[in-house]
């Protein structure tokens, strides 16, 4: 349920997706938790919501969320508090290789 | 991309230094105007991957925010990544459509065959992440300090 009480935070966005954020690179959003900043982000620029949920409204397995320092996976994921002023990192991990899964058709 | 041949020379001798593993690192430069990622330093980063490095790279998080932090400090981004492909082409393989994040990033690969880099490609994902699209690679003169 909604809260009038709200705290303002900064999300950095990493510089691919800048074209879906009008080009800025930090957006001030109000919420309470890591998840309720994301949701408010991607509502604000929907064009963001592919890059960071899967099909499953899951975030990605590549995208990491800090909040300062701290990634949330290790703390209290998504449900993770917001203090005032806290600076929220969108954050890829990348991995690959020239490795091809053989598939077998069953 | 834009980029200079000594960049490219650089990618190429992290990818015969990793052989027969796979090296990579981070592209840090600009966007310009029409959205080609212009590259004017590298980061080299160490192959995360727990097993397999032959064939498989990973660069975590952390990796990121050091990359980015170092982008930071010369007022640049993080525009893309590179790695090789030892004894395989220069092409983007299956497990790297599946594990590429975001699109809009350039994506370097070079071959290293017996030791040696060849071929040098840059792609560029797909909006819908369906495939890798080939980008072409601007040489320019590199600038004078």
């Amino acid at each position: 349920m909604p809260t009038t009480d709200t705290t303002t935070v900064t999300v950095r966005i990493p510089t691919p997706l800048r074209s879906a954020t009008d080009g800025q690179s930090t957006v001030e959003v109000d919420a309470n938790t890591v998840d309720d900043a994301l949701r408010t982000l991607t509502d604000r620029y929907p064009d963001l919501a592919d890059n960071l949920y899967n099909e499953n409204d899951d975030l990605r397995q590549f995208v990491n969320i800090y909040v300062g320092d701290e990634d949330v996976r290790f703390g209290d994921g998504p449900e993770t508090a917001l203090e005032p002023n806290d600076e929220i990192s969108i954050v890829p991990s990348i991995a690959g290789g020239c490795f091809h899964r053989w598939r077998v058709n069953a | 991309m834009e980029t200079t041949e000594s960049l490219l020379d650089a990618i190429r001798q992290h990818g015969a230094d990793a052989y027969p593993e796979e090296g990579c690192g981070f592209l840090l430069g600009t966007v310009t105007d029409d959205g080609t990622n212009r590259v004017t330093t590298l980061h080299r980063a160490a192959n995360r991957h727990a097993e397999n490095r032959q064939r498989r790279y990973a660069l975590t998080a952390d990796d990121y925010r050091d990359a980015d932090a170092a982008a930071q400090d010369q007022e640049l981004d993080v525009v893309g990544v590179y790695h090789s492909h030892p004894d395989h082409p220069a092409r983007p393989s299956e497990t790297d459509l599946e594990e590429a994040p975001f699109p809009g990033y350039t994506y370097v690969i070079v071959a290293v065959h017996d030791g040696t880099p060849e071929a040098l490609t840059a792609w560029i994902l797909a909006p819908d992440r369906s495939e890798f699209h080939r980008d072409e690679i601007d040489l320019h003169a590199p600038e004078t300090a």
